[in-house]
């Protein structure tokens, strides 16, 4: 239990140092609309349910940027996850689809604004769209990846036990593959949630955190800008974390496929 | 005695890069129901290659496999291989990899239980039915892999150098047991080594194979009362015998530089 507390003790050590630094910094500079001081930031994150600047409240801007997200990327999930499966598994899908992706892939998700607001206007769909297609690459390219480097020797062993084409894919495959899809959604969960913010600071947008921060900004609330900037951080790190619990607790013997 | 498996003027030639290697040239072989037939050679005298052909893994340049008078055409689940690398389902427990074949089958949940722990029980795993392959050592996943094998009730089961990764304890144990469970479960095996002294303790009759391309040398019967002496004058005897009829299939590899 000793070497825990050393460790936390250690990965504590930075973030108190920078906040302590800040708030020396902010005495020092002496103007909010530079740098506010650590207690006007925390004011702001413990009334979250204040309104703010007749926006709204920091918790239904959350909300809204989290639901924004889920949509984009389960969508994202629900196409990339079965295409990257019959890609890496299938020949001819891969050799079908493989060019066009590998030249969309390279487009930031942000290049897509002007497209998206032309089909789908200034409102939800365009930002989801946005979403999607952040989210959209590295789930395919993960499943595809996965799906490829299943052991050859599983796939023979399966065959010999008299597994026919989709006992393979179901059975084996699409199991032996399932951690490199759990990464690859890990990866996308972390793109789509920079994209929302993203997506949100466009004209079009009127609420989310992306929006509110873009909007504190325009009327010199620093304090609120960085506290915005701190629930993303935070929601940022729940989402990793939450996946990759997922991925030590049901993936342990993933390093047997090494 | 009855013909269980013929092998018929196999000939298997492998092309790559514009090179074309015969790994075997006209290979005639009978292998007699419940017997215990092991075919030895140098390395690269394509014995592995014959076991895929059999399996269905590979298919032969010319020549044919008949299974009960039936050509082989693809795995089956009527031929059970045990291969030398690991190839369990490292995300399925001891128990669903042994009931992988049935479950394919479609056999009831409770009688696959059933069978599996029978045969779980059979190479001394007992109580090891909810772990999983990572948390196994190599010889307890062989054995695993023997009991999926045999579960699965296949006509013959194939054995390639299932105990080449072991140590030399490990290895001897091994045999022992799959020698129980031969004489218990009267299953035809056909057992590939290129251990002079696993070949003579197990087999009913040794195939030596010559050095590429592999063709059958000689066929020796190893005509010892089980269980057999490794250090007794008789099994002595067979290791001369068989070295003298390796040797110069050896030398020859040697001379290649392989």
């Amino acid at each position: 239990m000793k070497i825990n507390e050393k460790d936390l003790a250690l990965k504590l050590a930075l973030p108190v140092i920078a906040v302590v630094v800040w708030e020396l910094l902010a005495i020092y500079v002496n103007n909010p609309v530079i740098l506010p001081r650590v207690e006007a930031v925390v004011n702001v994150l413990i009334h979250p349910n204040q309104g703010i600047l007749g926006t709204g409240n920091l918790i239904d801007n959350t909300l809204i940027s989290i639901k924004r997200v889920l949509s984009g990327f389960f969508l994202a999930s629900a196409v990339a996850i079965p295409l990257g499966i019959l890609m890496g598994h299938y020949k001819t899908v891969n050799n079908l689809f493989d060019t066009i992706i590998e030249l969309l892939r390279p487009i930031p998700p942000l290049a897509w604004v002007p497209l998206s607001l032309a089909w789908f206007g200034l409102g939800e769909m365009s930002m989801i769209f946005i979403i999607f297609i952040g989210a959209f690459f590295p789930i395919l390219i993960n499943t595809i990846s996965g799906v490829k480097s299943v052991p050859t020797p599983l796939i023979e062993a399966a065959l010999t036990l008299g597994a026919k084409g989709r006992d393979i894919l179901l059975k084996v495959v699409i199991p032996a593959s399932s951690p490199s899809i759990l990464t690859g959604l890990r990866v996308g969960a972390g793109i789509a949630w920079m994209c929302v913010v993203a997506a949100e600071m466009l004209p079009s947008s009127n609420a989310g955190l992306g929006y509110l921060i873009m909007y504190a900004y325009s009327i010199s609330r620093m304090d609120v800008v960085i506290a915005c900037m701190i629930i993303i951080g935070i929601i940022g790190l729940i989402l990793d974390r939450g996946l990759r619990y997922i991925e030590d607790k049901y993936f342990a013997w993933r390093k047997m496929m090494k | 005695m009855n013909v269980k498996l013929k092998v018929e003027n196999l000939s298997k030639i492998f092309e790559f890069n514009g090179n074309r290697v015969k790994a075997l040239e006209n290979i005639n072989l009978e292998v007699y129901e419940n017997e215990f037939l092991t075919v030895m050679g140098p390395s690269g005298c394509g014995k592995t290659t014959l076991l895929r052909i059999i399996a269905g893994l590979d298919t032969p340049t010319e020549g044919r496999v008949l299974l009960d008078g039936r050509e082989v055409k693809g795995p089956g689940a009527d031929r059970g291989v045990v291969f030398q690398q690991y190839t369990l389902m490292p995300w399925r427990t001891v128990l669903k990899n042994v009931t992988f074949g049935l479950e394919l089958r479609g056999v009831p949940k409770d009688e696959r239980i059933k069978i599996a722990k029978k045969f779980i029980k059979m190479v001394g795993l007992e109580g090891f039915e909810d772990a999983y392959p990572y948390q196994l050592s190599g010889g307890m996943q062989q054995r695993v892999a023997i009991a999926r094998t045999l579960a699965n009730n296949p006509e013959i089961v194939l054995m390639d150098e299932p105990f080449a990764a072991l140590d030399a304890q490990t290895r001897n144990i091994l045999q022992n047991e799959l020698l129980k469970i031969w004489q218990k479960d009267r299953k035809t095996v056909f057992f590939v080594t290129h251990s002079i002294d696993e070949a003579i303790y197990l087999s009913d009759r040794v195939v030596v194979l010559t050095a590429r391309p592999g063709r059958i040398k000689e066929i020796v019967e190893i005509k010892l009362e089980r269980p057999r002496d490794r250090t007794s004058i008789e099994f002595l005897e067979y290791r001369k015998l068989l070295l003298e009829i390796l040797k110069e299939e050896v030398l020859k590899t040697i001379k290649r530089g392989e």
